[in-house]
């Protein structure tokens, strides 16, 4: 079938206007670049020519007749109603053609699904709104980082020129290497996701509390993006993927360069932090996990998100506040930061929330303290 | 069908009841309930409207420019939930209350005061639903599916919405029982059920229908409910529950739920089509065989919404087979109006052409769905803009464009007087036009992976954003053509209606006056 399908493709590509058209991918499917991809786009093309000649074979009838059979160019109306072979054709061959359409999907489904025997397999939890990737197998294990997009504000609200990948750009992206079999675990922290990456060919809900998984062997060296696919509340449209796919070399250097920043940035957890360290620290944290709801300004978005700046859970006492940064507010948009972030961040973004905007509490919260608070 | 009908003249003494506004309250007379049904339908529809206006103008161009993307959010929520429950579904159920007394010859429908109470239970329901705006917090933001945990996390917008689907499941359900009791009791003398307008066929179908699913959903609103305030975990992995089985519960009904807003779509064309061809409907023992698949598959194809959730691949394909198998009904439907107008006398007066153009246009609608029943396919464009395209295709070009078939095609028994072709046809060929505008390019978007539920998008699609929005523009406001079109037929203004303004039409209903007198057929017609 693919060969027909390409045929299709090439014949379509021989006028020049919709070849160049098409070739920006603007009106289909993206450019696969994994052996799924390029099975589901060569199907989609397929199943595109068999609707058309149907539609064109069925509208051709139904238009032949609207302009013929008028009561204006003196038609007169037959007075067949029922003719049971043309009934019985119309219905079996549509099985046919289904049945037709089903063989080559049915192979795909199955191959898929197919996630035994990857070389790497990385785990992906979808955060309101963010990323979180680790890598738990095949070379490169151990490593692990917060994807977050890295468009500016500015640009979204329009106070400054959009960039080439507007929407589509991350602070620290997927790495893999090329023409390997890469298995993805999906979960999430609080509600569904979807990984989805079009190039790759791969859409995965992430859903809170279980695993699900996927897979893709990129054969070709590049920038893939994607988005979140699932409707996750506010930051929906904010939470980008994007892969990039090298070669083995480059993969290992990325791999070696990754472990040594690990260990070099490895935190001391009986560290004492003086106020201001934390507080400089906090604001990075602050920025990057929860001003999205809190906002810069700490003046939140109430009710769903509740101000900081002179919240009595902020200016109270530290434990009630630990104990909700650590373990989220039930029923609510507020996450568990508790596993999702280190104990010296989650003292120095609470230590920043006690002393920034009106709350100066003069308080240091030690790394120490959230280890004992943890349970 | 012919019919002996007695003389209706002396139906024309006025019922004596309330007068004024109480006369609405307290009505039982199906042609005033199917009255309110269609206004109440029409004003949701105007408000869903809005919202959608509101979507499209944020996505005009890339950036935020006009909401906030929480705003947004409770925009598309609120958009899908008012269209599906405020708009199509109430305006079918007027349809169904004026017209299927008059095509069995029935005087009534069989339950008059709980047919008052089914519809007034909505007015209540809208109030909740779009007061919820108004709450603190704002209206539900999950999506109009309401996917927990998203849902759980949701302020009191989201247990108003929850009160209001229950209220509207209750009147839905009611009103299907009403018309189930009618169609199988009270058709006139000589009336069989294989010779009942399709019309009455597809209602009777879709009553069911409704009977069965209503149910499930208020469910599965009741799960997010308890979940949300009474401390049970449904959907909460760690009280030892499931995401993914509120998805199920809600497809369960969804799909269904599809088939109840397009069913009672084929009996209006079904019944159009054959009168300005002047012939009769090609198939008829077909077409009701085939809507009697269509709805039995609807229960067995759920999942299909839900490919990119990770089920095996067993389950995988056994929803794809079975969704790719409606497409044989449903094509055998097409056919049968294809080869109802074949060699046929037609002329295009405005229900014609809605009804031709809603068989045009749907059909596009139905082939997208068969390339989304192919799961693979489905999982590159689910929760994208093809499926946005896809929807509106089958829910705006099928539902709403034979509502408008059949609202010229009825208005003439309504109101007494003829409406202005000239209006019609203009209403139609805007709204045809700006349709195809607005949702033709959101294939496109899909394909290239344009998410769908999105404040912002990036810059490769811009152009055809738009596009659409520009499209949006035009087709919102060719509607108010349609107000003028009614609110003159309603004012008098125009050539009186004879009892059967159509020169061929069949059916029980052209052999009473226009406009339709407050009580018919007190003494039954006898069909031959």
């Amino acid at each position: 079938m693919s060969v027909l399908a390409r045929f299709a493709v090439t014949a379509l590509s021989a006028v020049p206007a919709v070849g160049a058209w098409a070739a920006q991918s603007s009106v289909n499917l993206q450019t696969p670049v994994t052996a799924v991809a390029t099975e589901i786009y060569d199907m989609h093309t397929l199943m595109m020519i068999i609707c058309l000649v149907i539609f064109v074979a069925v509208f051709g009838v139904m238009f032949w007749s609207v302009f013929h059979h008028r009561k204006s160019k003196g038609a007169v109306a037959a007075h067949f109603h029922e003719n049971t072979m043309v009934e019985i054709a119309w219905t079996v061959i549509p099985v046919l053609i289904l049945l037709g359409m089903a063989y080559p999907a049915t192979k795909t489904v199955i191959s898929m699904k197919d996630t035994s025997n990857p070389d790497i397999t990385i785990k992906a939890t979808g955060y309101q709104w963010k990323w979180g990737y680790n890598y738990i197998k095949g070379e490169g294990e151990g490593i692990q980082f917060v994807s977050n997009m890295s468009t500016p504000q500015e640009q979204i609200q329009g106070r400054a020129a959009k960039g080439e990948h507007y929407l589509l750009e991350v602070d620290k992206p997927v790495v893999v290497p090329v023409g390997k079999k890469v298995r993805v675990l999906l979960t999430a922290n609080d509600v569904i996701h979807a990984w989805w990456v079009p190039a790759l060919g791969v859409k995965q809900d992430a859903i809170p509390g279980f695993i699900r998984d996927t897979w893709f062997r990129a054969d070709k060296e590049g920038v893939y993006r994607g988005n979140c696919a699932e409707l996750c509340g506010k930051d929906h449209g904010f939470m980008p993927i994007e892969v990039h796919v090298l070669s083995a070399e480059k993969y290992s250097a990325w791999v070696a360069d990754q472990q040594s920043k690990l260990a070099a940035t490895k935190e001391d957890p009986t560290k004492e932090w003086a106020l201001a360290e934390l507080v400089a620290k906090g604001e990075q944290v602050f920025a990057a996990n929860c001003a999205a709801c809190h906002q810069a300004d700490g003046k939140g978005m109430p009710p769903a998100f509740p101000p900081l700046d002179g919240s009595a859970v902020v200016q109270g006492p530290k434990a009630e506040q630990i104990q909700t940064v650590l373990n989220g507010r039930e029923g609510t948009a507020m996450a568990a930061f508790g596993k999702q972030l280190s104990d010296t961040d989650l003292a120095a973004v609470i230590t920043y929330t006690r002393n920034a905007w009106s709350n100066q509490t003069g308080e240091a919260i030690q790394p120490a303290e959230i280890a004992a608070a943890h349970n | 069908m012919s019919a002996v009908t007695p003389d209706q003249v002396h139906d024309d003494h006025h019922h004596h009841g309330p007068t004024g506004l109480m006369r609405w309250i307290t009505t039982t007379n199906h042609k005033d309930i199917g009255t309110m049904y269609l206004i109440f339908s029409f004003i949701m529809f105007l408000s869903g409207g809005v919202m959608a206006l509101t979507i499209r103008a944020e996505l005009f161009k890339p950036g935020l420019q006009i909401v906030q993307p929480e705003f947004f959010n409770q925009l598309t929520t609120m958009h899908g939930l008012v269209m599906v429950f405020g708009a199509i579904m109430p305006a079918f159920v007027g349809f169904a209350n004026w017209m299927l007394p008059l095509m069995i010859g029935a005087s009534d429908m069989a339950f008059a005061r709980m047919n008052n109470w089914s519809f007034w239970l909505l007015p209540v329901a809208a109030i909740l639903l779009i007061g919820s705006f108004f709450v603190p917090g704002g209206a539900t933001a999950a999506g109009w599916t309401l996917y927990a945990p998203l849902s759980v996390q949701m302020g009191m917008g989201m247990d108003l919405t929850i009160f209001a689907v229950h209220i509207m499941g209750i009147s839905s359900i009611m009103g299907a029982i009403n018309i189930v009791v009618t169609v199988l009791n009270m058709r006139a003398p000589g009336m069989t059920m294989m010779k009942m307008p399709l019309f009455c066929w597809t209602w009777l179908i879709t009553a069911y229908l409704l009977i069965a699913v209503m149910p499930v959903l208020a469910g599965a609103v009741t799960m997010i409910l308890t979940d949300r305030h009474f401390g049970t975990s449904f959907f909460n992995a760690a009280g030892g529950g499931d995401p993914v089985l509120y998805q199920h519960v809600f497809w369960f009904f969804g799909h269904p739920e599809v088939y109840i807003m397009i069913l009672p779509a084929f009996g209006i064309v079904s019944e159009i089509i054959p009168t300005f061809a002047r012939k009769p409907l090609f198939g008829y023992a077909s077409m009701v065989y085939a809507t009697a698949s269509i709805a039995i598959l609807s229960f067995v194809v759920w999942a299909h919404h839900m490919f990119t959730t990770g089920m095996p691949a067993e389950t995988q394909l056994f929803f794809m087979y079975a969704t790719m198998l409606i497409a044989v009904p449903t094509g055998v439907k097409v056919f049968n109006w294809v080869a109802t107008m074949w060699r046929g006398s037609m002329t295009f007066e405005t229900p014609m052409l809605w009804a031709t153009g809603f068989i045009f246009v749907f059909t596009m609608g139905g082939f997208t769905g068969l390339i989304c029943a192919i799961a693979p396919i489905d999982i590159q464009v689910q929760d994208t803009y093809y499926v946005v395209a896809h929807f509106h295709y089958v829910l705006v070009a099928g539902s709403l464009f034979a509502l408008f078939a059949g609202a010229y095609y009825w208005l003439p028994k309504w109101t007494g007087v003829m409406y202005s072709e000239f209006i019609g046809k203009l209403h139609f060929w805007c709204s045809i036009i700006f349709f195809n505008i607005t949702f033709f390019p959101m294939h496109f978007l899909g394909l290239a992976g344009m998410p769908r539920r999105i404040p912002d998008y990036a810059l490769q699609f811009a152009d055809f954003n738009a596009l659409a929005s520009v499209g949006a523009f035009g087709f919102g406001l060719s509607q108010l053509i349609f107000i003028v079109a009614v609110v003159k037929c309603v004012r008098g203004d125009g050539k009186k209606a004879a009892a059967s303004p159509w020169e061929d039409a069949q059916g029980l209903e052209w052999t009473v006056p226009s406009p339709a007198p407050h009580h018919t057929f007190e003494i039954p017609p006898v069909v031959k």
